[in-house]
């Protein structure tokens, strides 16, 4: 059996594509925090509890109503988007005069709200969410056994992390929003509807993060928590890659879920810490981020 | 940085101020001391500890500007320490809590020599991934016990005189160290160095052309917050007898932010307020779970839309409008 460094293949490419996957949701997480960030200069905690609230709205779309995957894929978003449409209005919209870091403790608090009351409606056991049937299965590619079901998320991951960052950089849309990005008033003096603008760059983070859910569903169990841990790791993933572009966010979030699968094959112990400690050393050669710009 | 609800005391007369405080600090210090006569003295040790943590927390958030979202690795950190001093080798109590505070100081030259490099919202976040960072440290590090924390620490005797396993004589030495540690806070505060700190919040690029450095100034604040929250968690860790994950856990650090908030963020006496407003309702609420949880939340989302001043700032704005008009 080939080896590299004394751990079999297999192993090595086994955890590469955990890695990966793993990856999968800290570009489309950190592509979302990114995003809003740039709009509404607020990084967005309950990010992680709404890939939880997409988790579970697929679940209920299945069980409850009997709607397929595919139909989660764009509901679940665009419902879980519409929850951050109102956050955006009725609480938010109050806090941009403030001091930033407001907007980071409303959004904790909300986290814990959505938490709390998920976990009050279904214990912290989590539900299974099976795979859709087109999925099932897996190829074998001779050195290793791919799972149908975990290609498609890298790939779906990665088109619609392009997808987004073709919107903002090439399209005429893409460059209203980052004018307001510069300079909302001044857009706004040209008659863009700014903060119309604002509450729908929300929504949509928001429902990129439950996009994010729905995929995870099928591979991590649906658990109230399942976002809480995860969202500290893509803080660290956004802190390293720096929040200024969206190739940043999407190279650093595949290239930390890489590096974390590898450290589970080499150095176990160090798998939970490993971005962490990839955030120290950043932190101390290049504070900005790697594709940060002051 | 300069925002209004930040400033803890416009333009009030420095005299009448000191006057203030004076009186309420009698008023906290005799409610303490007969405190344990009427309310059960474990639960006011443990909001006791929580006070020390919060003014240890709001000395760098509300004063300093900086908002730490992991200073439970701090209280945790010296709370492993503290207990495994004691237990493991054999330190008495109040060696044992200063090997804790040690600790923790120690930890938030590191934390804070990366922390410091960025501002603002990108300041919450690291601090959050170095906390996460020291708990799953602590979920494997041999010394701390994994899961099962360090249970059945020693309480000893402090200082060789005081038998810490009579409660009410255990009581007493916790709010000597509270009392010990606020009036530092205090005193950090209204010292010159307290003045350049405030300076910063207020505005980091004046205070740098005014040739103050910046950096060294955020750097002492934070290890002395640092030292401070480990102060409180290795005497918590002595009195409950059990260090254990839930203190380095990030839900701590979100429930001393909110203490904080919901006290009064750059008020003297708001911590303390707060501290005991959320351990008391911890101790109704901790068998509904959950609801602990959704309470703490709504209480986030109700104090940064209304009530951004806190219990202690509102009452304070309310005192000098009515001395006003």
């Amino acid at each position: 059996m080939t080896e590299i460094f004394g751990k079999p293949l297999p192993v090595i490419m086994g955890q590469m594509l955990i890695g990966l996957i793993n990856g999968s949701f800290y570009a489309l997480l950190s592509l979302g925090l990114a995003v809003i960030f740039g709009l509404l200069n607020i990084i967005n905690f309950t990010h992680g509890a709404q890939y939880m609230m997409g988790a579970f709205a697929a679940y209920f779309l299945l069980n409850k109503l009997g709607v397929n995957y595919w139909w989660a894929l764009l509901l679940a978003p665009l419902a879980v988007g519409a929850t951050g449409v109102i956050i955006e209005r009725l609480m938010l919209s109050k806090l941009y005069k403030l001091d930033h870091l407001y907007g980071l403790l409303l959004t904790f608090g909300l986290a814990l709200i959505f938490q709390g009351a998920f976990r009050h409606q279904f214990g912290s056991a989590g539900l299974p969410y099976s795979i859709p049937e087109s999925l099932s299965g897996g190829q074998n590619l001779g050195f290793m056994f791919l799972p149908n079901y975990r290609a498609w998320v890298i790939v779906a991951s990665l088109t619609v992390c392009l997808g987004t960052w073709f919107v903002i950089e090439r399209t005429k849309l893409g460059a209203y929003l980052r004018a307001a990005t510069e300079n909302p008033s001044m857009v706004q003096a040209f008659g863009v509807n700014v903060p119309r603008m604002i509450t729908l760059t929300y929504g949509f983070g928001v429902a990129l993060a439950a996009l994010a859910g729905v995929m995870a569903a099928p591979i991590y169990q649906v658990n109230p928590l399942m976002g809480a841990d995860t969202i500290i790791v893509v803080f660290a993933v956004v802190v390293i890659g720096g929040m200024g572009s969206i190739m940043g966010a999407v190279v650093t979030g595949f290239g930390l879920g890489i590096i974390e699968g590898l450290t589970k094959v080499f150095y176990p112990e160090a798998s939970n810490t490993v971005i962490f400690v990839i955030m120290a050393i950043v932190l101390m050669i290049r504070p900005q981020g790697l594709f940060g710009s002051r | 940085m300069a925002e209004d609800q930040y400033k803890p005391h416009p333009s009030r007369d420095d005299a009448a101020e000191f006057r203030y405080h004076r009186r309420a600090f009698l008023v906290m210090m005799a409610l303490f001391l007969v405190a344990p006569m009427v309310v059960y003295p474990v639960f006011v040790m443990k909001a006791l500890c929580f006070a020390l943590f919060a003014c240890a927390f709001n000395l760098l958030l509300g004063f300093g500007g900086l908002l730490s979202f992991g200073h439970a690795m701090f209280l945790g950190m010296a709370g492993y320490v503290s207990a495994h001093a004691a237990k493991v080798w054999g330190f008495p109590p109040e060696f044992a809590i200063l090997a804790g505070t040690a600790a923790a100081t120690v930890l938030g030259v590191f934390a804070g020599l990366l922390a410091i490099r960025r501002q603002g919202i990108y300041f919450a976040m690291i601090t959050l991934a170095l906390a996460q960072m020291v708990f799953f440290f602590s979920l494997q590090a041999p010394f701390t016990g994994g899961e099962d924390g360090i249970q059945a620490v020693p309480r000893g005797t402090f200082l060789g005189f005081l038998d810490l396993t009579n409660t009410y004589v255990l009581y007493y030495v916790v709010l000597a160290i509270f009392t010990a540690g606020f009036l530092l806070i205090y005193r950090i505060i209204h010292s010159p160095f307290g003045q350049v700190l405030k300076a910063i919040r207020e505005n980091e690029p004046r205070a740098t052309s005014l040739g103050y450095r910046t950096d060294h100034y955020k750097l002492a604040a934070f290890v002395l917050s640092a030292g401070l929250a480990g102060l409180a968690g290795a005497t918590k860790a002595i009195v409950f007898q059990l260090a254990s994950l839930t203190d380095v856990h990030w839900s701590m650090s979100g429930e001393v932010v909110l203490m904080t908030l919901l006290g009064g963020m750059g008020t003297i006496f708001g911590p303390v307020v707060g501290a005991f407003a959320i351990i008391a309702m911890e101790n109704y609420l901790a068998e509904l779970g959950s609801w602990f949880t959704i309470t703490q939340g709504a209480i986030f989302v109700v104090c940064v839309l209304a009530f951004r001043r806190g219990i202690l700032g509102e009452l304070e704005a309310w005192l000098r409008r009515r001395r006003a008009g």
